[in-house]
């Protein structure tokens, strides 16, 4: 009953008028950056921080709330209307929605994306107000070695289980931690990797990092491949859907919520194997097999859903535990830090009105962005034929902008720049972006509790193993690095047999 | 860490994310992608750059910390190493990745390098000028040239599109919200 007060007073917080406010304007530009072509929530967040620099943190964490489901929302509309996912997690929403827009439903496809996604995020801001005092109670009894195993686990997961390549993960993920170790070591006080330049004393800026791998990187990626003549918007009504429409989506919205949130909130979580399970549900669930494939509007609402808990499920573990296991959460985590803010168990006892007004204000969003959306989703398309230099020309703009004004010094200007050219070689190269961004955030802090664990045991290397929770997290990593020589030599010869 | 390591880019799976629309992408299906031997030289180098940067750490222990400031960053170099290795063998076997698509992103056809290298000669002018010119001209000339070097040829509209972002952005976060944006030349101006 505490939190339900807690919560209530949060609700109360953000209610009063100028909160308000701010909660729709992060709504109104989360959508409007999230909905631009090539932007994905993750950047999206990453680019709008510094509108909040200004800011008291309450205000900024209302409005951040707004721009977190205001970029997610903005995501998939431009895979329904573009047919080119922002990101993994709405490659799924491509599929049905693209059929069903080019098939003359983009009003439909596009309501029951906008509701789902209400439906999810509030049942999925609901389970995290539930759940997240447990996970905290949880947190609180974990020591240094377990913190050090979940941390690694986060890591393998991320490289192992997200990515398509292992060894191009963990490439990433490398790149990522040698990032996180320039500056001046927090035990011993010696500088490491600062080249003997004093401004690197305090490390390269995680928002740095993030604004020039996903936006200047992305932005010199596309300049390298500018397609001539744009992809073709379908143009848009009002969404609304009709009677047949609902029936056919309320279900999809709850399975997909059941699937989303769950895997968003463990650790090894994301929203692509809870968009592609519930994706696979509605297909064999549907009474019309025959339009899936066609634009099946089940296929739309049930994904749709399941990205949008997943992304409240991610809130779980990066609020209480300090774990970011998704772009957006690793970028609102940076955001977090850059108010001297530190997620983990005890955030909810020394910033309690602050989490719970970023929990109620997350609830306001979601409701705003329903609000807004459905009366303003032509306006959205228009937004995606604006002329390519233009937009690209604006995320440089802003991104500049952005990396300046964190600490107010040029050289932060060279380094998004070597760090968008590091994001180009990326892309390039087929190296996932998520592993890095992880590894800069966790690396330093794994690091620690690593060295913390050892501290205990006078530098003998049992001190890692803490008790049953670092034994259970390890014996997950082992599984998960197995994995795939379990599949070589015992799945396929026993799928080969039963298939023969 | 070190287990099987291997590239399993199975074709058709429904667990491979970035199953994005990636038909007809491949930039040239001839043969290996020999440019990633240039990553593996990379992160060869870097790893050595962190071990030799290690090594030039004073080793300081204590009661306290019993690990010191040059385990991790050796660990690391070492990693670097192996990856280089790995990935070096990977390649030679064949593998690749999968460059990017995107709503904007036409793969069929080679890189426009002179775009590229454009945008990087507007993004430095923007690095070097922006604290003697002030962002309100440095970043207006970062869009203007932006633009230019993404082929638009709207010369004065688009100078005018500049003036207006970078005008309003610097009366909006430096004086409205008080964000770090300096006023160079223009100084007492503004």
């Amino acid at each position: 009953m505490d939190n339900l007060n807690n919560l209530m007073q949060g609700f109360a917080d953000v209610m009063a008028p100028m909160n308000l406010l701010l909660a729709l304007i992060g709504v109104v530009i989360g959508t409007a950056v999230g909905v631009l072509p090539g932007i994905g929530p993750a950047m999206t967040v990453a680019l709008l921080l510094p509108v909040t620099y200004g800011m008291e943190p309450v205000q900024a964490f209302i409005m951040f709330a707004g721009i977190f489901y205001g970029g997610m929302y903005g995501g998939s509309t431009t895979s329904i209307l573009l047919n080119t996912p922002g990101e993994s997690s709405s490659v799924v929403t491509a599929i049905e929605g693209n059929k069903m827009a080019k098939a003359g439903r983009a009003a439909q496809a596009l309501a029951t994306a906008a509701i789902g996604s209400f439906v999810a995020g509030t049942i999925g801001t609901l389970l995290l107000v539930l759940v997240t005092p447990f996970v905290v109670d949880f947190a609180v009894s974990l020591g240094a070695p377990d913190y050090f195993a979940l941390m690694l686990l986060a890591f393998i997961a991320v490289t192992s289980v997200l990515g398509s390549s292992r060894i191009r993960g963990f490439i990433s993920l490398l790149l990522g931690l040698t990032i996180g170790l320039v500056g001046i070591d927090s035990v011993s006080g010696q500088q490491r990797l600062t080249l003997g330049v004093p401004q690197l004393a305090d490390g390269i800026d995680v928002v740095v990092v993030a604004v020039g791998i996903f936006a200047v990187g992305e932005a010199l990626w596309v300049a390298a491949h500018l397609r001539r003549k744009p992809a073709e918007v379908i143009p848009v009504g009002r969404p609304w859907l009709g009677r047949g429409d609902w029936k056919r989506s309320w279900k999809p919205w709850l399975r997909g919520t059941a699937y989303g949130f769950p895997f968003g909130a463990l650790p090894a979580g994301g929203a692509e194997i809870p968009t592609f399970l519930s994706y696979a549900t509605e297909k064999r669930l549907t009474k019309h097999p025959e339009e899936f494939g066609k634009g099946a509007i089940e296929g739309v609402a049930g994904p749709e859903a399941a990205n949008n808990a997943s992304a409240a499920g991610t809130l779980v573990p990066m609020l209480a535990i300090g774990l970011p296991t998704n772009a957006t959460a690793a970028v609102m985590l940076a955001a977090f830090q850059s108010y001297g803010i530190q997620p983990g168990p005890l955030l909810f006892e020394r910033e309690a009105s602050l989490v719970w007004i970023l929990i109620a204000s997350l609830f306001i969003g979601n409701l705003l962005l329903l609000l807004l959306n459905l009366p303003l989703a032509p306006a959205w398309a228009k937004l995606l034929q604006i002329p390519r230099p233009y937009l690209y020309a604006g995320i440089l703009f802003f991104a500049s902008m952005g990396a300046y004004a964190v600490n107010a010094q040029p050289l932060d200007l060279f380094i998004l720049l070597t760090l968008g050219l590091l994001g180009f070689a990326m892309r390039r190269f087929g190296l996932p972006v998520l592993p890095l961004i992880v590894g800069v955030i966790l690396g330093p802090r794994a690091e620690l509790q690593g060295r913390r664990s050892l501290q205990l045991s006078g530098g003998e290397l049992s001190g890692l193993l803490g008790g049953p929770v670092s034994y259970t997290v390890y014996t997950v990593i082992a599984l998960v690095l197995v994995w795939p020589l379990l599949r070589r030599f015992v799945v396929r010869p026993l799928r080969a047999r039963s298939a023969a | 860490m070190s287990s099987e390591v291997t590239d399993e880019v199975q074709a058709g799976e429904p667990e491979d994310k970035d199953g994005r629309p990636v038909a007809d992408s491949r930039p040239s299906p001839e043969g290996g992608d020999r440019a990633q031997y240039g990553v593996c030289a990379f992160l060869a180098l870097l790893g050595a750059a962190v071990i030799v940067d290690a090594l030039g750490i004073p080793h300081l222990t204590s009661g306290t910390d019993p690990v010191g400031p040059r385990a991790v960053p050796l660990i690391l170099g070492g990693l670097l190493l192996l990856l280089a290795a790995l990935y070096a063998v990977d390649v030679a076997r064949g593998g690749r990745g999968e460059p990017e698509a995107g709503e904007d992103v036409d793969l069929s056809s080679g890189s426009d390098w002179r775009t590229v290298v454009l945008l990087i000669g507007v993004f430095l002018a923007n690095a070097l000028l922006i604290e003697r010119l002030g962002w309100v001209i440095s970043g207006a000339l970062l869009f203007w040239g932006t633009a230019f070097a993404l082929g638009n040829r709207h010369y004065i509209r688009n100078l005018l599109i500049a003036a207006t972002l970078s005008l309003t952005t610097f009366y909006a976060f430096a004086i409205g919200l008080g964000v770090n944006l300096p006023a160079g030349v223009l100084q007492g101006i503004l």
